[in-house]
């Protein structure tokens, strides 16, 4: 007798809003990378940043660990999911707050326009947020009459530039100043013509807009940093000071939250407030952080709704390997580092999550086959640096290339779903294969690797290949290939070296002695090599502007106790 | 001691200068260099395009071959390839059902080191012109490589033994730790990002005015020296084990194709 397993069905709800990559990764990238204004922005900003948080990083000795605590704390949260979101209810609903579950970005925002409307009023003030980027909350508002207003000095430039943000962080780091200085005269009124460029004078010019709009708006609209479950307590860092008005003068509040950002007590701010703003900004700590626990009876908003919003999150917890990318805390880190974002800019990912971050959360979020979502995980060359700067230790390769596998398994399983296995191999498939018959047998390689020669026929004179067929034409739109050489090595040791004599086991060479005996070594060599160089001479020189400093300082402290 | 060398497919098949000049520095320091006859490629390609179902028999070929003969260490002239098979292998066996590849796999990773990790960490060496007679009389830069560098952590192995190298300038690249674009399939399937980054890379490469750009993996070196080429540019590319090979009685000729005197 045979048994069949069925197994539980797999139910995988996807998310909807603006998490789909609408065209090719590299389609898009190509027309950006024509773009030498958007390039330079890029370049600059994201080395400015880089530099800060790389400044400030380093000058934590526990920043290691901090990052180890940020990721176990994380991976706590996702495996306590339902049991956290439900003492959240609890504690916030306690202080006087109202929670709403949405499954979807649609469900999201039906609730905050029902819940605008109930106070009768046709536009609101908003924070920057992820998450109603992520569920198109604004056109949705537009579409329904709400006029939503954008306060964050970044996200207001996008607004009326009528654009799309291409930085969690920095959304307006596509536009200069000139850039911006147009986009204000012609949209905001009674701004003075003849307005420079300089940041004080456009800065100025948005404060005149929004202050009376803080003043005036009843309802605000805000995502959220982190929520404690513990406490019921809401979070949210900013740089600017709008958040702080938009959280506090409005009578009614609504936060849209992804059911990811908890955390388990409020003794966990204590690592994520390190965390965040060092990777973020660069800086040790942002200007304005502002928390808020239920109602307070005349102080802040009296009317404080929180929406929880799953949106595709618990398809990217259903993957194990996948679901790290939950532990996101939106800092933007991986992007500023990324060489691939800071060429290609964040439209490209077409999703509200550019970057790293994008290429492994959106095609999870929303499914791997929709869309050209299966281009993102190809959007790197998976140098790591990403994986270095995250704060929550997110493995961005790993996630990457496990995509990666999705993808070609997904397609490979659509031929085979349609009784279709002998549908004609892509090009990829093809040379995959190829590669695989050659790689599976030492032989085998010995026997093409005796073509080498024959391929310099094809180098001709110049001794280089410089146009290749196909897929790989990529390769030489860009570089050349070198003429293969004569012989392999293979071939080469074959007919010069011997084989190796048996040897038995026993006459293994202890490695780990080995390695502790030269322990120091690395430094040795490090100083040797700065001496070979010339390189002491430097460290001289700077050791001595370093005592002269230190003397002066001195001399100062004495003058001053003087 | 008795070293393996696992020579890497890219540099068995078009850089082989390479891996003699790995021979070639290991015989000199005494050591028994045995070449594993079955081995091929680390998986990488597969792995990191996705192919995972294909990246497994090129695994279990790259085990078996290294469990025919005993040796003590084994060793790559290349970060990334010893990158992957610490940590892609046993991935890939564990997904075919396989456990008993991958704690193989596992064993193997471990006693395989790259080029400079081994010579530095477990040969003690400090001092390429005093210990390997290494000279090479050129002004040199040199690119760091994403998986030596992030994921074996080698720091500044490769270019501190560059530097005692007798008569060697070196010269420190801008930018030094950016990605030179090359990522595998990523630089024809994304070729205009990748080229753009290789284009950038070679820009801070001809700033140095060195007439070499060395490094640690071929497949990088064959990226930049790709785009520098294409470039009709006069600097070449060229593997720090050849530099470290190079002595005074068989230096490393560098005008036309790069090779030892002798």
């Amino acid at each position: 007798m045979t048994s069949i397993q069925l197994g539980m069905p797999k139910v995988v709800s996807y998310g909807e809003g603006n998490i789909f990559e609408e065209i090719p990764f590299p389609k898009y990238a190509k027309e950006e990378l024509k773009n030498e204004q958007l390039r330079n922005n890029l370049r600059f900003v994201t080395h400015a940043i880089r530099g800060k948080r790389s400044k400030v990083t380093a000058e934590l000795p526990d920043w290691q660990e901090l990052r180890t605590t940020g990721e176990q704390t994380k991976n706590y949260v996702l495996a306590h999911l339902p049991e956290l979101l439900e003492e959240f209810e609890r504690n916030f609903t306690a202080r006087g707050g109202h929670v709403h579950w949405a499954r979807d970005a649609h469900e999201a925002n039906q609730i905050a326009l029902d819940l605008i409307r109930a106070e009768g009023v046709d536009e609101i003030i908003k924070i920057k947020s992820m998450a109603t980027a992520e569920t198109g909350l604004n056109e949705f508002l537009e579409e329904n009459g709400i006029n939503a207003i954008e306060t964050d000095l970044a996200e207001e430039i996008v607004q009326l530039g009528e654009d799309r943000p291409s930085h969690i962080l920095v959304p307006a780091i596509h536009r200069n100043r000139r850039e911006i200085r147009d986009i204000f005269v012609k949209k905001i009124e009674g701004i003075n013509p003849d307005i420079s460029d300089e940041p004080a004078e456009l800065a100025e010019a948005s404060r005149n807009r929004l202050r009376e709009k803080f003043l005036s708006t009843k309802v605000a609209v805000s995502g959220v940093n982190f929520g404690i479950a513990e406490t019921g307590t809401m979070t949210i860092v900013e740089s600017e000071g709008n958040g702080r008005m938009c959280l506090t003068l409005p009578d009614t509040l609504i936060s849209f939250m992804g059911i990811e950002k908890l955390l388990p007590t409020f003794q966990d701010y204590e690592t994520f407030l390190q965390l965040l703003p060092r990777s973020s900004t660069g800086e040790r700590m942002n200007p304005y952080t502002s928390m808020w626990t239920g109602v307070t009876p005349g102080d802040g908003p009296q009317n404080l709704h929180v929406i929880l919003i799953d949106n595709g999150r618990t398809a990217v917890l259903a993957d194990e390997l996948g679901r790290q990318a939950l532990r996101c805390i939106r800092c933007s880190a991986c992007m500023n580092v990324c060489p691939v974002y800071e060429r290609a800019g964040g439209h490209a990912y077409g999703s509200t999550y550019p970057g790293p971050i994008g290429a492994i959360l959106s095609p999870q979020l929303s499914g791997i086959e929709a869309a050209h979502n299966n281009s993102l995980p190809y959007a790197s060359s998976l140098c790591g640096a990403c994986y270095e700067v995250c704060p929550v230790k997110i493995n961005f390769p790993e996630v990457l290339v496990h995509l990666r596998s999705k993808d070609v398994d997904s397609k490979k399983a659509v031929g085979e779903f349609a009784g279709n296995k002998k549908a004609a191999p892509t090009q990829m498939d093809a040379m995959m294969y190829g590669a695989k018959k050659l790689f599976s047998s030492g032989k085998m390689m010995s026997l093409a690797e005796k073509g080498l020669p024959m391929s310099r026929l094809i180098t001709g004179k110049k001794h280089k290949i410089s146009k290749l067929p196909g897929i790989v034409s990529g390769w030489t739109d860009y570089r050349d290939i070198p003429e293969p050489p004569k012989e392999s090595f293979r071939n080469w040791w074959k007919k010069e070296k011997a084989g190796a004599p048996a040897r038995d086991t026993a006459a293994r060479v202890d490695i780990d002695a080995l390695i502790a005996a030269n322990k120091g070594k690395l430094e040795e060599l490090h100083a040797n090599a700065a001496k070979a160089q010339g390189e002491e001479s430097l460290t001289a020189a700077n050791d001595a502007k370093v005592a002269k400093l230190a003397a002066e300082a001195k001399t100062a402290s004495t003058k001053e106790n003087a | 001691m008795r070293i393996a060398l696992f020579s890497t497919c890219i540099v068995d098949g078009m850089y082989p200068r390479t891996a003699r000049a790995t021979v070639e520095i290991l015989e000199r320091l005494g050591h028994e260099v045995v070449y594993p006859p079955g081995q091929t490629c680390c998986s990488q390609m597969h792995v990191n395009s996705g192919y995972f179902d294909d990246a497994y028999p090129v695994v279990k070929n790259h085990v078996e071959s290294f469990s025919d003969w005993d040796w003590d260490v084994a060793v790559a002239p290349s970060g990334s390839c010893v990158a992957s098979l610490r940590h892609q292998q046993a991935m890939i066996a564990r997904r075919a059902g396989d456990e008993a590849l991958a704690i193989k796999a596992e064993q193997i990773a471990a006693r395989t080191f790259e080029l400079s990790n081994l010579l530095i960490d477990i040969l003690g060496i400090t001092d390429a012109a005093a210990q390997l007679g290494s000279y090479f009389p050129e002004h040199v830069t040199y690119h760091s490589s994403c998986h030596g560098m992030r994921m074996l952590g080698l720091g500044t192995r490769q270019q501190d033994l560059l530097k005692t190298v007798e008569g060697l300038k070196y010269t420190e690249l801008e930018g030094l730790d950016q990605c030179c674009g090359f990522g595998g399939t990523f630089s024809f399937k994304n070729s205009d990002v990748s080229g753009a980054m290789v284009n950038d890379k070679a820009d801070a490469v001809e700033a140095t005015g060195a007439s070499v750009c060395s490094g640690g993996d071929c497949s990088c070196l064959m990226n930049i020296g790709g785009a520098l080429s294409r470039r009709d540019s006069e600097v070449q590319t060229i593997h720090f084990a050849e530099i470290l090979a190079s002595t005074k009685e068989n230096p490393l000729v560098i005008t036309g194709p790069v090779q030892l005197a002798n």
